[in-house]
């Protein structure tokens, strides 16, 4: 396994695969890992993403009119990880290209594409049985996800059925660049410490140098997403490397002023 | 007569292998909550009580079942009669469920509403029920319906609902649906959110289904009572499928009476000309979409299909999991009628008996135009006549003139 956060906090970076191309995903990924991204987690676009804001709903919306399948992303998987043998490589995905798929192909050919884990979005611990046990015989991390919303019943079998990390969400909502990071993520990390051993990592809303450093308070990683995901859109595709290279290598950077990321 | 067993649904809310819970973690609290709420009302005689109550003295219950003479002569086959839910206050079966759902969430202690809606139908029944309750009401809706069902559009801002356009994706209902989920992730706290059919994470397709449950329950009684015998099949139009699966689900034991869902076909049998997701060439296969496990029209990559329908209420390309599990054991079968087939049932229904069915109807009268003739005068065909069309004199009169059928009729 390589699931594994060098420096406190670890940085996991979200792409969204094939947006804008799957070649220029895959340079800003290089780019990511080789500027201090301990974990990649390569999206695979759908066309119902629901749990996911505006920008990544966009960004899926451009990968999925590209005609960029699963497969497409097991390869650039595969390209990555021979690429920079070391980083964390997570594949991230709603369930139905997964199901389509088959349940027991992906997790074989997730784990041939040399990924280390899987998040699946619509995936809840009492639904994953085959998922964790196909999981399981390819020696691959499933992470779940857990809400602030989620009673600590809940957050015990999430803590018991996760592998590599846990992926504690910041706030109640979808995915989003955020002012400020919600006490939620403070609370719920406190809570989720009780049931696990696992790192723990904060996603949704995490956009800037003190979000990140506001995480690394209490938590073992900041998840960026749709930060990225929005500069990406915003950049020319030959720059967009460069851009994200220079963003993530900013963002355990002291910030300047460490009241900005109030909890 | 001959029996089968009800198919059972077990705790995880599974219908044979559909179905279950497959949504975002955030939104596990609520869908407990929820269910947890729902076995409480739906054990306690009180609620049952003042539903019941304002089934008959505000939504106008029991429907009846009104033998179409004229359009069973018309045909020269089985003698058809049709359920009325048409004749419901709002104009369709929608608002068996809204009710229920807007009198649990009034329990709960929720103040604020959300939902989605294709045609608009679920759309009124839900702002009408806030209005009744005196509850806060937002409405997903996709822009190409909105265009599709301004009459509707305007009937939910009257009735003091917000009524929020989705422009994401075909614009119909699948994206309301999404736009309508992100909203209840986000403000799960505080909304309770009244999915309009029996589709999405259980417990909804239970409940849903057990909201329409009454249509069976009257049809079947009523049957005994003034014809002396059940029907030999019970017809219903099958969008997300609520309408059917409540038109069904007390026959399902009767083995004799068959059931017959009909989709809608579209402008032909390609992926995206339609919305038949149990055809067997370029319909669906299983799959994830909105929470529950189904036949979801998608491409081999696992990309969901666009669909097209001349009925913004059956433009859907999922199906509500009980009608999977009801389609592989052969206990119902599930055909498809095209728009024009849709939109001549409309023009013979009006002509023969005075009756405007709505467009998602409309293909059940059309599967029923079809059927009639090939069966014996002494057998009975019941359709449930989901809803209206009020809400379609926009689209008939386009489409209609298009064909220059105004003239000729």
């Amino acid at each position: 396994m390589a699931i594994e956060f060098r420096t406190k906090p670890g940085i996991v970076a979200y792409l969204t695969a094939g947006d804008p191309d799957l070649n220029t995903t895959r340079d800003i990924a290089l780019a990511a890992i080789d500027n201090g991204a301990d974990v990649i987690e390569l999206g695979v676009p759908f066309s119902d993403p629901l749990a996911d804001g505006p920008v990544i709903q966009r960004a899926s919306e451009r990968a999925v009119a590209r005609g960029v399948r699963l497969t497409d992303v097991l390869a650039l998987a595969k390209e990555l990880r021979t690429a920079r043998p070391n980083c964390g490589l997570v594949l991230f995905s709603y369930l139905n290209p997964v199901v389509r798929m088959g349940m027991k192909a992906f997790c074989a050919a997730a784990a041939e594409a040399g990924a280390d884990g899987v998040l699946l979005t619509d995936m809840i611990v009492e639904e994953a049985d085959e998922y964790r046990a196909e999981m399981a015989a390819n020696n691959l991390a499933p992470i779940f996800l857990a809400a602030p919303t989620s009673p600590d019943a809940r957050l015990k079998a999430i803590g018991e059925a996760s592998r590599g990390f846990v992926y504690a969400i910041s706030r109640v909502g979808i995915t989003g660049a955020q002012q400020t990071i919600a006490a939620d993520a403070a609370e719920l990390v406190g809570r989720l410490r009780r049931f696990t051993q696992l790192p723990i990592a904060v996603g949704f809303g995490i956009s800037t140098p003190e979000h990140v450093q506001a995480v690394g308070q209490f938590a073992d990683a900041a998840i960026i997403g749709s930060a990225l995901v929005a500069l990406i859109e915003r950049s020319a595709p030959e720059e967009a490397a460069t851009a994200v290279g220079r963003f993530i290598g900013s963002l355990r950077a002291n910030p300047a002023s460490p009241a900005a990321g109030t909890l | 007569m001959a029996t089968m067993t009800i198919p059972a649904h077990d705790l995880k809310g599974r219908f044979g292998a559909y179905g279950g819970r497959y949504v975002p973690e955030t939104l596990m609290a609520a869908l407990e909550e929820l269910e947890a709420a729902y076995a409480a009302a739906d054990a306690d005689p009180g609620f049952h009580a003042e539903l019941d109550g304002l089934l008959r003295n505000y939504c106008g219950r029991p429907t009846p079942i009104y033998f179409a003479k004229r359009l069973s002569e018309h045909l020269g086959g089985a003698k058809i009669y049709l359920k009325r839910e048409d004749l419901l206050h709002t104009g369709a079966h929608k608002i068996n469920n809204a009710l229920g759902q807007g009198l649990l969430a009034k329990r709960m202690g929720k103040q604020r509403i959300i939902a989605e809606t294709g045609a608009g139908q679920h759309g009124v029944a839900t702002a009408t029920v806030c209005a009744l309750l005196g509850l806060e009401c937002v409405i997903y809706m996709g822009e190409e319906d909105m265009r599709r069902q301004e009459l509707n559009v305007y009937r939910m801002r009257l009735l003091g609902a917000e009524v929020r356009g989705v422009a994401s994706g075909s614009a119909t209902l699948k994206d309301a649906i999404n736009d309508a989920m992100r909203d209840w992730v986000t403000n799960v706290r505080t909304t309770y959110y009244i999915l309009g059919s029996a589709l999405g994470a259980h417990p909804y397709p239970t409940m849903v289904r057990n909201f329409h449950r009454v249509i069976s329950i009257e049809a079947r009684r009523q049957f005994l009572e003034e014809v002396g015998r059940l029907p030999d099949a019970v017809v219903a139009c099958v969008g997300g499928g609520s309408n059917a699966i409540g038109a069904f689900y007390e026959f399902i034991p009767d083995a004799n009476v068959r059931l017959i869902g009909v989709e809608a076909g579209g402008r032909g049998t390609a992926l995206g000309e339609h919305a038949a997701r149990f055809q067997r060439v370029g319909g669906g296969v299983p799959g994830v979409l909105q929470g529950t496990y189904s036949y979801v029209l998608q491409n081999d990559a696992g990309q969901v299909s666009s669909t097209h329908s001349v009925s913004a209420g059956l433009d859907y390309a999922s199906v509500g999991p009980e009608h999977a599990m009801l389609h592989d054991s052969g206990r119902a079968s599930y055909v498809s009628a095209t728009d024009a087939a849709a939109l001549a049932a409309t023009v013979t229904l009006s002509r023969t008996e005075g009756i405007l069915p709505a467009l998602e109807s409309a293909h059940a009268v059309a599967e029923a135009i079809r059927l009639a003739p090939t069966m014996g005068t002494d057998q009975i065909l019941m359709v449930n006549l989901s809803g209206r069309g009020d809400k379609d004199m926009g689209i008939l009169s386009r489409e209609l003139d298009l064909q220059g059928a105004t003239a000729k009729i």
